[in-house]
């Protein structure tokens, strides 16, 4: 096989994309512009822990069934880490939008991490809905029959059940925590592609 | 009312919540407390120094 | 060939400066330390809220009279639930704003008849006994305008239904066998037969709660311990959490709504809440391709102090 033809294949041309966009210096870099030095930089990586956190914790909930939290202490335990993890990272999350909005971040070709982010906040959201409706106990019942009105009213009650406990643990445990990694995920790799945005040009504008 | 297991934990949350009333707007204490920790961590984080900058001093 | 224009709400400087040491693996392993560690904290500190479920047979035992006058409802067709509309019946008027109505639009998706489905179904499915099969028979036999008349008399002294000795009393004779039905479906909930009933009608195995979880928030029991946690919608009710636990704050703008009219008062307040946090939603999300918005936060100039040192170096 010549190498013209091993070049033109679909594996060495995807390979080459993905290692021209992001080469692992980029990916894993050891340096980084010295623009970035203030505390609000950290709250990215704080969301992102904290999700670790919570999908950590879920394992071990999912590792003796959705009861289970009820009537064993350790299990009351883990859901009480699993719903702190959950708190911190909608703190962290939003304090991250916060600065983000503060930068203007999706400056220099960068709305579509502004995009992916946004989106990542709204999958959360739905996943911490179906969470709460999936404890199988009072706030379960309240929070699921206030919210079926209002989802109802769109229409999506039709498809998307509320009332229904098996359809919201799935959501729940798979769907929605294969969503939240895949957006986080695409959201840090447009951040290590584009790099950090740079400061506004302040002198640039007071000169013109 | 506390059905739940406020005695597993160290501060027993399992008690009617405290509400703030101020116009059309009510909060519970518990969300006005997390809240106001947000705004103080932001304004914290804008103005905290932040370690190494004799290295970004030194590098070109 | 022109330059284009430079937009500082949409352009980045080129950075030509210094690059500093970062350890970025070093960095995601202390967040995630500090997290587990803050994480343990609070869970050991406040633990979490579990409050146990309402069951019918609970609500049933505690407020039978509420449970009564709920099933009464249910049969007689004038329930919350069965003039709910789509995705339910066809009993009420959907949601809608202006000639928008995709409620409307997809209809009914998941059917509850309540008379049959809370009342009718599960006693005829209980052992028979002569006093419940001639009720049932009287009421099945009966025409859709006999039933109504039924279901007008016993509305009319609904509120003056009580319950003593283990027995439902309604003041009136011209309802038929609604006040014998009554009876029979309020010793079946307090038996713990209807929670069953309600949710084993598709076989043995469910995970489907829609029966009984409709009927339970028909009544008005559940909403009143939902009221003393303060998680009823006109009282913010969406961002608490039972107790004195902290809640979901970032759902203030989205309950705010239900504070004010037009959203408080108009019956279709969900869907307009809704429409109005769409666009709310969408306008932030688009947030970098809407002039205007897009300039604030260089107006607002927070990031002087995020990029101070190196404006001071620059300088």
């Amino acid at each position: 096989m010549s190498n013209a033809q091993i070049e033109r294949q679909w594996t060495s041309r995807l390979r080459h994309r993905v290692v021209d966009k992001l080469p692992p210096e980029r990916l894993l870099p050891d340096t980084q512009p010295a623009y970035v030095a203030s505390w609000i930089y950290v709250f990215g990586v704080t969301t992102m822990a904290a999700l670790g956190i919570v999908i950590l914790t879920g394992i071990i909930l999912a590792l003796d069934g959705p009861q289970w939290w009820h009537s064993s202490s350790l299990g009351h335990f883990v859901n009480s880490m699993h719903l702190w993890s959950v708190e911190i990272f909608f703190f962290a999350m939003v304090v991250h939008l916060w600065g983000k909005f503060s930068m203007a971040a999706w400056r220099g070709g960068r709305s579509m991490t502004w995009v992916t982010g946004g989106v990542t906040f709204l999958a959360s959201i739905l996943a911490g809905f179906t969470g709460y409706v999936s404890q199988t106990n009072f706030d379960s019942q309240w929070i699921s029959t206030q919210a079926k009105d209002g989802i109802n009213s769109t229409g999506g009650g039709a498809f998307f059940n509320v009332l229904n406990l098996g359809q919201m643990l799935m959501w729940h445990i798979v769907l929605l925590p294969l969503a939240a990694v895949v957006l986080t995920g695409l959201h840090v790799i447009m951040v290590r592609v584009k790099g950090v945005v740079p400061p506004f040009d302040d002198n640039a504008e007071v000169s013109a | 009312m506390a059905q739940g297991w406020g005695l597993g934990a160290l501060i027993n949350l399992d008690h009617y919540g405290h509400y703030i009333q101020w116009h059309v707007i009510q909060i519970s204490v518990a969300n006005l407390i997390v809240i106001i920790l947000m705004v103080a961590t932001f304004v914290a984080a804008l103005f905290a120094p932040f370690p190494g900058r004799r290295n970004r001093k030194g590098t070109k | 060939m022109t330059k284009k224009a430079f937009r500082p709400d949409v352009d980045a400087p080129d950075y030509k400066g210094a690059y500093v040491p970062y350890d970025i693996i070093k960095e995601g392993a202390i967040a995630v330390l500090v997290v587990l560690i803050l994480t343990a904290a609070l869970a050991i500190v406040f633990s979490s809220p579990d409050e146990k479920a309402v069951t019918i047979k609970t609500w049933s035992n505690a407020d039978a009279v509420d449970f009564a006058q709920t099933a009464g409802d249910e049969l007689t067709g004038t329930s919350g639930v069965a003039g709910y509309g789509a995705p339910y019946n066809n009993g009420g008027e959907s949601q809608h704003w202006g000639f928008l109505s995709p409620e409307k639009w997809i209809g009914v998706h998941i059917a509850i008849n309540t008379t049959n489905d809370f009342v009718i179904n599960p006693l005829s499915d209980q052992p028979a006994q002569p006093a419940l099969t001639k009720a049932l028979n009287q009421w099945k036999s009966a025409s859709s305008t006999t039933q109504a008349a039924w279901g007008a008399a016993y509305s009319k002294v609904e509120a003056n239904l009580t319950y003593t000795n283990g027995q439902v009393h309604i003041p009136t004779t011209a309802a038929g066998p609604i006040p014998v039905l009554l009876n029979y479906v309020t010793q079946m909930a307090r038996s713990g037969a209807l929670d069953q009933a309600l949710i084993a009608q598709n076989g043995f195995y469910t995970t489907n709660y829609t029966k009984p979880l409709l009927f339970i928030s028909d009544g008005t029991y559940f909403a009143g311990l939902a009221t003393k946690q303060h998680l009823a919608g006109d009282q913010w009710g969406m961002m608490n959490e039972t107790g004195q636990y902290p809640g979901q704050a970032w759902l203030w703008l989205y309950t705010f709504w239900y504070q004010i009219s037009p959203y408080n008062t108009s019956a279709s307040g969900d869907f307009l809440v809704w429409g109005t946090m769409m666009i709310l939603t969408a306008l932030l999300i688009l947030l970098p391709f809407i002039p205007g918005l897009r300039s604030i936060p260089r107006r607002l100039k927070i990031y002087r102090i995020i990029w101070r040192e190196h404006y001071a170096t620059e300088a």
